[in-house]
């Protein structure tokens, strides 16, 4: 008994020589954010949010983000950080095994969160790490409270970083909004001016109304802040459907682009070339799959093996289906589009056996990931970014082969007399298969693409089918030209839809245009003319 | 007198002008003795000038023919006849009355004009008989044939002109079964059942036998007078049977018109033909 | 070769065509068409009816279903060969025109359920569902039987037309009209699969109770309907056979093989096919209404592309251009994906795509020409 007791007492001692110092934080604070109501934490967490003594600012950091993770316990008035295995009671640096008796984690509700972040970023504003200050004035351009105001003006006055400084000058004065001096507020609502961010839009809002906005001229101002924001809004907002839409277009124009060669240049109706872009979008998945397992360190790269991986892969599925089935159809389009479509219906089956009937998870490199902030509402995804640029590219390739090469001329030779073709002595036969390959082909590097921003699944060729049709269509048989403007056209016009009556309606609504176009134009947006026009 | 004319000028505007007679094919009005009239007929493909401001009058119960090197137009022309193809400008009236820039094909094929393509086209799973029954004038509306009867007389008429064209014996095989030579044949009696006022033929006597094309060259001779007849046709033999007028078209324009001697010693013909 | 013009019995001389059209069955044609009747009318209801369940003989409930099913399947396929194997126009929206009809008689079938339903409204089940009040205005008088049924006949037939005049008038053909028909039938899809559409979303139309009165689930109303479904294949085979033997039917194929010479000799194609069209929208909208009392459900799957393609293939199995054709394929296709759906349910789509291969390289005149062609061949070799 007496050894038991003698032993705790070491221990006890042992812990006591490791504990940390007391904290330097004032003990009222602390006491305050233990015992307190809401209110009383709101207020000793946004005194803490103002700390500036190098010492104090690491310790309140720390202690905000205890008490965001819910790492912070209380018991009476006393406050216990969690460590790995342990407590340390803040006020006197003492390490303990377990909690006291009663000891509870301080409750954080939705308003102490708010206030939380926005203190956490206002600490952050004192870090000698310019990255670390921008990102804390970016997070406080969301909401700052007025009761940070007097920090933000400190961090103001002792900011020397150009951009951060107009940061934090959109942030100060959206804290001064909640001033009550009216002649702060005022000067803060015209500095708002200048920001174009939806957020500030809704804090503004309030101060038009004269049932919150007492003086008029704060008011006044707030009305003419709200027009210039709106209008930088909208210009964003606009920019953004507009990029949407050709991010759209450009996924329509790889998916449509193998279908000018197949359809537009050779007249075969391929209702399986949804499914050479499914080819594709697998390709890529495999080559991640074989990537993860064989090079993990190069997983990220695995994207661009998946690329040729894919043409070759989709292109082979192409020429396989042209020698056995297609090859036998020339001429008889509505067969042709019979066979295909069964063609397509074993592909899916086939993709449903050997890869399960559920999507598969194709994840975009980190290289792809996060993208372009142009404005404050419009941020330009990398991902879609890219696929646009590599759409340009694929249309570049495409129109190289087709206009600057021995291929393209026997192909666009073949299709314009093939009697004669056969004649001169081109091999119509293997252009007819090669051609079919390179339409087959791009359509696997749509599909590529595709995997990047799509589901990957067995029946994701098929939604794309009816829409790559349509820009061939639209844009005019046998026209490369024809299809790209069709298909960023008809891209960006479906995102403005979508934006404007949702994206069922968007499709409803697109599809009535084209049927009415064709009605007027029935050779699409580039019409041949001429005797054999109709033919 | 102005005033009376711009009245009539506001009835004839409007969506009514130029079909006021379409369904009556009995008023063509061939009162000047003309019964087609080309007026500076131009079409352009993609900036290629198929026709340049093309004048052409044929007299009623005429037999043209018309020449020329290929590409000169004479298609074309046939499609503005019959308004396959629209021109960019100028006017085209058959008679006094009709302007055949207004009228669909069928509205023409109706009031009077029938054509022969230059490739024959029949209809190839049906028999010669019912090529010739579906050429036949009589109402071609959708009720009419779903409830249309063969009466005695028009039997007789599909016969008699079966016997015209040498096909009474392949009058219930496929049209598809019939030699080149036949399914020309059988393509002019469809002309015929359809009693136009104007034929326009093209190549007639295309794949045909020599035997063949002077029997055509016969039947044509002896439809002059009751029709009006185009015919384009590079065999001048054939030409010289007919033994009408000929017209000879070149880039889109008429190069030369008169008999067959005039137009071969014409030095401007003779380059356009061996010129180049 | 359009079989229907040239296999009737060559007849002597020079026949006018009033004489072809009194005959436009052949005699055998009569006779199976007669069995046919007898079969279905008769000998279905009092197997089902009045043998026990236990007899070797007894026609089960399930069958009647699925016959009746197919059925209506084969009157669609019969719609489809007028459009395409006579009119050379191949639809692929056909499926479209069948949901209509069956939606709009579904809509009556919701309204007979009454207060039966789950939330014991007056209205039906999904509208109570998405908390509306009233009826929205095209639901008024669904009520009624004859308002329903002159809406399965006018609906489609009104769609029909109204693309029909627009496309054709354009002079769009082939596969244009192929794929705008698709895509006319993947839009209607995404709307009906809305639920503010007002036509239960991606449900559809199901539960049904009653029908005239009588409970729809009841082996009378299962006989009568399925003789119902019976009586109006064979009117239609009989007034189709009739069609094509008309000048009508022979107008409409020359316009098939060659649409320019048909307008030089003076017919505007524009009305043969609007006609040719409308009418088989409609022929599709009675077999959907009939199919929906049967079958029991409705929803925007039955819209959907592949659905219509899949009516294509029913035709080209059979044989297109022949009247007798898609019937056949409507059933051989049908009782073959019930067949593979319960045995190897992963073949399936194997087989079909397939059949669209097979048939389409090997098959042009499906199993009617090939069954002709077997037929020359032992006569030649006689």
């Amino acid at each position: 008994m007496c050894r038991s007791l003698l032993t705790l007492l070491f221990c006890l001692w042992a812990w006591c020589a490791q504990a940390a110092p007391p904290s330097v934080l004032e003990p009222a604070l602390l006491r305050q954010l233990a015992a307190g109501d809401s209110e009383a934490r709101i207020g000793a967490i946004q005194q803490l949010a103002g700390s500036r003594d190098p010492a104090r600012v690491g310790e309140a950091a720390q202690l905000l983000q205890a008490l965001e993770e819910g790492s912070l316990f209380a018991a009476g008035e006393r406050l216990f950080l969690m460590g790995e295995s342990d407590y340390r009671e803040l006020a006197t640096g003492a390490t303990l095994a377990e909690l006291p008796e009663g000891a509870d984690g301080v409750m954080v509700n939705n308003r102490i969160r708010g206030v939380l972040a926005n203190a956490r970023a206002a600490l952050a504003l004192a870090d000698p790490d310019a990255a670390v200050r921008r990102a804390a004035a970016r997070e406080l351009q969301t909401n700052a409270a007025y009761e940070l105001e007097p920090v933000l003006a400190a961090a103001l006055a002792g900011e020397q970083v150009e951009d951060i400084r107009a940061l934090l000058v959109l942030a100060h004065a959206q804290a001064n909004l909640g001033n009550p001096d009216a002649a702060a507020r005022l000067a803060a609502v015209r500095a708002l001016e200048a920001s174009a961010s939806p957020n500030t839009r809704s804090l503004l809002l309030p101060l038009t109304d004269p049932a919150l906005e007492a003086d008029a001229r704060v008011r006044e101002q707030a009305a003419r802040s709200l027009k210039a924001i709106e209008s930088s809004l909208a210009l964003g907002e606009t920019l953004g459907s507009v990029f949407t839409g050709l991010s759209l277009g450009s996924i329509l124009l790889l998916a449509a682009l193998g279908l000018a060669i197949t359809y537009g240049v050779m007249g075969v109706i391929n209702m399986a070339h949804g499914e050479l872009l499914m080819v594709g979008a697998y390709s890529a998945y495999l080559m991640q799959s074989l990537f993860r397992s064989q090079f993990p360190a190069l997983e990220d790269w695995y994207l661009l093996a998946a690329v040729p991986v894919a043409f070759f892969t989709a292109a082979a599925v192409g020429m396989l289906m042209e020698r056995t089935v297609i090859r036998w159809l020339y001429g008889r389009t509505l067969e042709t589009l019979l066979a295909t479509w069964g063609l397509s219906l074993i592909l899916i089956q086939a993709a449903r056996v050997v890869f399960g009937a559920q999507n598969v998870e194709v994840a975009n490199p980190a290289w792809m990931s996060g993208g372009i902030t142009l404005l404050p509402n419009l941020i330009l995804p990398w991902n879609r970014v890219i696929i646009i640029g590599f759409a340009l590219f694929v249309l570049f390739l495409v129109w190289v082969l087709m206009n600057r090469t021995r291929l393209g001329m026997f192909v666009r030779a073949v299709t314009q007399n093939r009697a004669m073709a056969g004649c001169v002595g081109v091999p119509t036969t293997r252009i007819d298969t090669l051609a079919f390959g390179l339409g087959a082909g791009i359509a696997g590097l749509g599909g590529v693409a595709l995997s990047q921003i799509a589901n990957v699944g067995p029946d994701m060729g098929q939604g794309y089918i009816v829409d790559s049709f349509m820009v061939v269509v639209l844009g005019g048989v046998g026209q490369l030209a024809g299809a790209v403007w069709a298909a960023l056209g008809l891209g960006v016009v479906t995102k403005f839809l979508e934006g404007w009556a949702g994206a069922v309606i968007a499709k409803i609504a697109v599809l009535v245009f084209i049927i009415i176009f064709i009605q007027k134009r029935p050779q699409g947006i580039f019409a041949l003319k001429g005797r054999f026009a109709d033919q | 007198m102005n005033t009376l004319v711009e009245e009539r000028k506001q009835e004839w505007e409007g969506e009514t002008q130029g079909l006021a007679h379409m369904l009556k094919p009995g008023e063509l009005d061939l009162s000047h003795g003309v019964i087609l009239y080309l007026e500076d007929i131009s079409v352009s493909f993609d900036g290629f000038k198929a026709l340049n401001k093309l004048n052409l009058a044929i007299n009623t119960g005429e037999l043209r023919c018309i020449i020329g090197p290929n590409g000169a137009g004479k298609t074309t022309m046939m499609d503005v006849i019959t308004g396959k193809t629209r021109p960019d400008s100028g006017t085209a009236f058959f008679g006094q009355t009709l302007d055949l820039t207004r009228m669909s094909e069928p509205q023409i094929a109706h009031a009077g004009i029938g054509r022969k393509f230059q490739k024959p086209t029949v209809f190839e799973q049906l028999s010669a008989f019912e090529n010739l029954e579906l050429a036949m004038k009589t109402d071609k509306g959708v009720w009419a044939s779903l409830l249309a009867r063969l009466s005695r007389e028009q039997g007789d008429k599909i016969a008699a002109t079966l016997e015209r064209i040498r096909l009474d014996k392949e009058a219930d095989r496929p049209a598809g079964l019939l030699s080149h030579g036949q399914k020309q044949w059988l393509e002019i009696g469809m002309l015929l059942m359809q009693e136009p006022r104007l034929l326009l033929l093209d190549e007639p006597v295309a794949g045909m036998t020599d035997d063949e094309t002077m029997r055509t060259a016969e039947l044509f001779v002896s439809l002059a007078g009751q029709h009006s007849l185009v015919v384009v046709e590079h065999d001048m033999a054939f030409v010289e049977a007919l033994g009408g007028k000929v017209t000879v078209l070149c880039e889109g324009s008429v190069l030369a018109e008169g008999d067959l001697a005039t137009v071969q010693a014409d030095p401007r013909v003779i380059e356009v033909y061996l010129g180049r | 070769m359009s079989s229907a013009t040239l296999s009737a019995p060559a007849p002597a001389g020079r026949v006018p065509v009033t004489l072809r059209l009194a005959s436009c069955l052949e005699r055998k044609a009569w006779i199976s068409l007669g069995v046919f009747l007898a079969l279905s009318l008769v000998a279905v209801p009092v197997l089902h009816l009045l043998v026990p369940p236990e007899s070797a003989f007894h026609v089960s409930a399930y069958a009647i279903t699925l016959i009746g099913k197919i059925m209506c399947y084969a009157l669609v396929a019969v719609a489809m060969d007028l459009i395409w194997g006579y009119g050379g126009i191949l639809s692929l929206g056909h499926g479209l025109f069948f949901a209509l009809g069956g939606y709009a008689f579904g809509m009556y079938l919701m309204r007979g359920i009454g207060r039966d339903g789950s939330y014991g409204s007056d209205l039906p089940d999904f509208m109570v569902f998405l908390d509306w009040k009233e009826l929205p205005w095209f639901w008024l008088g669904t009520d009624s039987f004859g308002w329903v049924a002159l809406l399965v006949l006018a609906v489609p037939a009104l769609v029909a037309f109204v693309f029909g005049y627009f496309a054709f008038r354009s002079r769009i053909k082939g596969v244009y009209f192929s794929i705008i028909t698709q895509a006319l039938t993947y839009a209607a899809m995404l709307l009906f699969f809305r639920n503010e559409t007002g036509f239960g979303g991606n449900n559809g139309f199901t539960d049904f109770k009653r029908i005239l009165g009588y409970d729809i689930t009841a082996p009378a109303t299962r006989v009568v309907l399925f003789g119902l479904t019976a009586l109006v294949l064979a009117a239609t085979l009989v007034g189709s056979a009739w069609l094509v033997k008309s000048k009508f039917g022979r107008v409409l194929a020359a316009i098939r093989d060659a649409e320019s010479r048909v307008m030089f000799i003076g017919y505007n194609p524009l009305g043969y096919k609007l006609a040719i069209w409308v009418l088989s929208a409609v022929l599709c909208g009675i077999a959907g209404a009939l199919y929906v009392p049967q079958v029991g459900i409705i929803n925007p799957g039955e819209m959907s592309p592949a659905n219509s393609i899949e009516i294509a293939i029913w035709v080209a199995v059979g044989g297109r251009a022949s009247l007798i054709g898609p019937v056949i394929g409507a059933f051989t296709v049908n009782l073959a994906k019930s067949w593979f759906t319960v045995s190897f349910p992963e073949y399936w789509l194997f087989f079909l795509g397939l059949l669209f291969i097979v048939v389409t390289l090997y098959l042009p005149q499906g199993l009617v020409g090939l069954w002709k062609q077997l037929l020359a061949r032992k006569g030649g070799t006689a």
